[in-house]
């Protein structure tokens, strides 16, 4: 249990999905102009990569290995994440109707979203050994990425009330802004290594 | 024989890639590369040049089943294509450079879903001839290097005072560790952007 909390915890703030490993980049600059944009985005993006994370470590644990195919793995993996969103879009449409008018129209993005690729390769990196760690690393690592992109979307909320100068407005001011968070979230490095 | 290359459109694609509509500071393309390994310029490059073979691969296969793509399936066969290629580059980068596959790391895997080689494929390779796609390719990698190299040169010398590994700043100047650290990329490419926003702004003159 403990061990659990540790990687929940260093996937949500130490080594922080988009402000240590660059992963999800677009949309935590492209969505997250309104707050609750980004918490839409968010969420999505979170359901996605627990599902694919699970699922590829199965696949990888159970069909790749035993079958001598990593080679395939990232065709595989691709293939998968693919699918899954094409079916959770199917499925949330179907059963969940307001879920789907909140966060609809983000699923489709979410295939070329690096951040899920990236959780299925770093939950295989890291050489999680249960179904469990995956699990919890893939939605901590979500959850992660949605702190980011909602504390992004209201310090911008504000920055549109502030005069930048020209040539620093829309992107720059936004990675500006993206640095000094990093630094934040550097902070928490403390909290222990992993 | 008219070599095919001298077709304005081909010409202007490879042309546009490099400036007009470079990857990095004009269409906020294939971030998470960007800012992930330019910390040093060696990396900066072989990520560029890994990316640009996948590019040129996907486009050239693109381009030739052009007339067999499906609509709604078209995403998809972008993906497995470029998810091939991508393997292959992985594996040769593992077996000649193991130290550089090690750097970069969960990056190279990760070029599947780089957004600039899903949006060539889709906005010119399952358009138009082979010979084009071939030039848009090398244009955009062109394109990418550039901003990668830019990013990976600045990195370089700030935070680590050296530049592909030999130093260049004197040992009394003193490195700033920011600069190779997350925080740092992000910095250094809003100051980047941000000069040649002010750039372009100076040549389009006063409004």
């Amino acid at each position: 249990m403990r061990e659990l909390l540790f990687i929940g915890l260093s996937a949500a703030l130490i080594n922080n999905f988009v402000l240590s490993y660059f992963l999800g980049i677009c949309p935590f600059l492209g969505v997250s102009k309104r707050l609750d944009a980004a918490f839409g985005m968010g969420a999505a993006v979170t359901f996605v990569m627990t599902i694919s994370g699970g699922l590829t470590y199965l696949l990888q644990q159970y069909a790749l290995i035993p079958l001598g195919l990593q080679i395939l793995q990232y065709v595989a993996f691709i293939f998968v994440i693919a699918g899954t969103v094409q079916f959770v879009e199917l499925y949330v449409q179907r059963f969940f109707e307001p879920l789907h008018r909140a966060f609809g129209v983000y699923l489709p993005m979410i295939t070329t979203n690096c951040a899920v690729l990236g959780v299925c390769l770093l939950v295989w990196s890291k050489s999680y050994n249960t179904l469990a760690q995956a699990l919890t690393f893939s939605f901590f690592g979500g959850a992660g990425f949605t702190l980011a992109i909602v504390i992004m979307a209201g310090l911008r909320e504000s920055i549109d009330f502030a005069d930048v100068p020209r040539p620093l407005r829309g992107t720059p001011i936004a990675l500006f802004v993206a640095a000094i968070l990093a630094m934040a979230f550097a902070g928490f490095a403390g909290m222990g290594s992993q | 024989m008219s070599s095919p290359h001298s077709l304005p459109d081909a010409r202007d694609r490879f042309v546009r890639g490099w400036f007009a509509e470079n990857p990095t500071y004009v269409q906020l393309l294939g971030m998470c590369p960007t800012l992930a390994v330019t910390n040093t310029l060696p990396a900066a490059v072989t990520m560029a040049a890994a990316t640009g073979v996948v590019l040129l691969c996907s486009n050239i296969i693109t381009s030739l089943i052009r007339r067999q793509l499906q609509p709604h399936l078209r995403i998809l066969v972008y993906t497995l294509t470029i998810a091939t290629f991508v393997t292959i580059v992985d594996r040769l980068l593992a077996a000649f450079a193991p130290a550089m596959s090690r750097q970069l790391g969960p990056y190279v895997p990760l070029i599947i879903v780089n957004c600039i080689i899903i949006s060539r494929a889709e906005a010119c390779a399952s358009r138009q001839s082979v010979w084009t796609a071939i030039a848009d390719a090398l244009g955009q990698s062109g394109g990418f290097l550039l901003g990668l190299a830019s990013l990976g040169i600045v990195r370089e010398i700030l935070g680590s005072g050296s530049l592909w590994g030999i130093k260049v700043l004197p040992e009394k100047f003193p490195t700033m560790l920011i600069f190779v650290l997350p925080a740092g990329a992000f910095l250094t490419l809003g100051i980047l952007s941000g000069v040649l926003n002010a750039i372009r702004m100076r040549e389009r003159g006063p409004r």
